[in-house]
């Protein structure tokens, strides 16, 4: 593949990636408001267009129309910088997400992932530290809110964005020892390497999943982690409505408001991403041999987005369902917690992995 | 192909500004910082003497660094508000007598 | 193309360090570390690093300057007293920096062989060679670092908490 090729390949993904992204997004917002107000006995959204599904288009325009304020004695510089560095580090780590396998389109041969390519052999290969990339990404991602609560120079934000970095660094933690299983017992960092590790079934129709293989509980600890790391409810406490009027967004209006809540709602996609990556085998899944061959050609990728879909629903289920924690309990459950519950399962995942390692066949 | 003395360049650079921040600056949050840089500016020499030499040491070295780093702000920071909390004040030149 | 991506990123990198130095602001100070140490980052990248790299992210961007970030908004940290300049300082201090910047550079240009240059991925650093020498070579060392994060842990609650006096 020469070099223009390539670049015109990875401009065309990115392009691709990034409009699926920011549609998931868009339509998220909507499914949520629908499923909460049925959930809550409401009909939500319908005004706009068949089921309100215009909805996200009317919003998006009234983001866009309404007046941008700076309110006075803010950092400015800083004001600016914060919904801009939350959106674009919220953003840049679905590059890392192997979306699909190997696909022939026009005489290229292409991985479904931005930063993936193919190998000499015909594989699909990607970054050997794809996994550690997200998470560093996902730690900088506290900047944004933290310094967009500390400009705008407001109690209600200073205590939301001092909750937020506290909440966000205190449950990475979690989620980065929840992830150490997977990456003991797939032996690699690279993420198509761990969905490569999960291939394959049990009597022809049970998935070789992690979830399957004795991650239960990682997983468990990795959405409890994630539900926190993205301040979505029951953790949402950086942005509690009832004490802190928005939280550390208190004082963002229009289109910059937006971007605080579009970087939400990528995260979201994001973390739903890496958990199936992780746990439940990305784009792979048991075959469905009674389908026509047309849509099998599509398998991977309906797998993978039904995946997605599946825990987006379940955040909105969530959110729908529980109640706020309080703070000191939701520094409780997560050092006292989470925290023990991940090291205890990293330590156990290692027994069995060096067990086998030794006495393989046992 | 970039002669190693371009990355020692940077990293003497790094090192010489946390220098002059550590001995210029009053702010003692700004004074930890200037320690970080230091800090950066010596594991910069590490990687690049670990690429010229062909051996992976110097990586873990960085590694360690970076370790103890850590375990330097986490006591350095509790120092500072600890400090904050007695004296008021975060100005090095005020934080002067052993006894309040 | 290494040499345009190394001046880039050196660059910024130097740049964040003067603008460290010259910001009033500890915030302001704290973001422009940030900056140094993204691309920092990125040049260990050059250097076929990559799990250092990553992890020069992960740790110094992401936990430790982190911790700085959340002290500066706790304390409060606005602009910072500025100390009397001496006069001798300015004198003889900014001519001797020049000169000292000068010979510096000019003894490091001088010792240059042409076999003394890096290629991008002229050392490979995976993460499992980093791992197999740290729990081989450097077991013991990496032993007692995890013994100095714990007593670090215990000073940092011990000393941060409301004392009872």
């Amino acid at each position: 593949m020469s070099a223009l090729t390539f670049l015109i390949v990875a401009v065309i993904k990115i392009a691709v990636t990034l409009g699926v992204l920011l549609t998931v997004v868009a339509y998220t917002v909507w499914l949520e408001r629908k499923v909460v107000g049925r959930m809550q006995n409401r009909w939500g959204p319908s005004r706009v267009g068949p089921f309100g599904l215009l909805q996200p288009l009317a919003d998006g325009i009234k983001f866009l129309l309404k007046e941008d304020l700076t309110p006075p004695y803010v950092e400015k510089n800083i004001y600016l910088l914060a919904p801009g560095l939350a959106l674009i580090m919220a953003l840049t780590s679905i590059a890392m997400v192997p979306i699909g396998p190997v696909i022939h389109l026009f005489g290229i041969t292409t991985p479904v992932q931005i930063t993936g390519v193919v190998d000499k052999f015909g594989q699909a290969s990607d970054i050997n530290v794809g996994i550690l990339i997200v998470l560093g990404i996902t730690s900088l991602g506290v900047y944004g809110i933290a310094l967009a609560g500390w400009s705008s120079n407001s109690k209600y934000s200073l205590l939301g964005s001092l909750r937020a970095s506290a909440q966000m660094v205190s449950y990475e933690v979690s989620l980065g020892l929840s992830l150490v299983g997977v990456l003991l017992m797939s032996s690699t960092l690279s993420l198509s390497g761990i969905v490569h590790a999960q291939l394959g079934t049990w009597f022809g129709f049970i998935p070789q999943w992690f979830i399957f293989k004795g991650q239960f509980v990682a997983f468990f600890i990795y959405m409890m982690a994630a539900f926190a790391e993205t301040n979505r409810i029951p953790f949402d406490l950086p942005e509690a409505e009832t004490e802190l009027v928005a939280g550390y967004h208190t004082e963002y209006s229009a289109m910059k408001f937006a971007m605080f809540f579009m970087a939400e709602y990528a995260n979201m996609v994001t973390v739903a991403c890496i958990a199936s990556v992780m746990f439940l085998g990305g784009w792979s899944g048991p075959p469905l041999p009674f389908l026509p061959l047309a849509v099998q050609a599509f398998l991977p990728l309906l797998w993978f987005s039904s995946k997605i879909f599946g825990f987006l629903f379940l955040y909105i289920w969530i959110r729908g369902t529980l109640p706020r924690f309080r703070y000191d309990q939701l520094m409780a459950f997560g050092w006292k917690f989470l925290f023990p519950l991940a090291l205890a399962n990293v330590v156990v995942t290692a027994f069995f992995v060096a067990f086998h390692a030794q006495w393989p066949g046992r | 192909m970039i002669p190693i003395s371009y990355y020692l360049l940077l990293s003497a650079f790094l090192f010489a500004c946390g220098v002059t921040g550590f001995l210029i600056k009053r702010n003692i949050i700004t004074l930890f910082m200037s320690i970080e840089l230091m800090l950066n500016g010596v594991n910069l020499s590490f990687i690049a003497f670990a690429t010229r030499l062909q051996t992976l040491d110097g990586h873990i070295f960085v590694f360690f660094v970076m370790v103890v780093a850590a375990a330097e702000a986490a006591v350095g920071l509790a120092i500072i508000i600890s400090v904050y909390r007695t004296r008021e004040t975060l100005n090095v030149d005020r934080v002067n007598l052993l006894k309040l | 193309m290494h040499l345009f991506l190394f001046l880039l990123f050196g660059g910024i990198c130097a740049g964040g360090a003067v603008n460290l130095l010259i910001q009033r602001k500890t915030i302001n100070s704290a973001l422009s570390l940030i900056v140094v140490m993204g691309s920092l980052a990125l040049i260990y990248l050059l250097l076929g690093a990559e799990f250092v790299a990553v992890v020069q992210v992960i740790i110094y961007a992401g936990a430790i300057m982190v911790l700085y970030i959340f002290v500066i908004m706790l304390l409060n940290a606005g602009e910072e007293e500025q100390a009397k300049g001496s006069n001798v300082a300015k004198i003889f201090g900014i001519p001797g920096l020049f000169a000292g910047g000068i010979i510096g550079i000019w003894v490091l240009l001088q010792h240059r062989p042409a076999e003394q240059g890096v290629k991008i991925g002229a050392l490979y650093g995976p993460a499992d060679q980093v791992g197999w020498m740290l729990f081989n070579k450097y077991l013991l060392a990496f032993e007692v670092t995890s013994i100095l994060v714990l007593i670090a842990i215990m000073g940092a609650v011990v000393l941060a908490r409301r004392g009872n006096n």
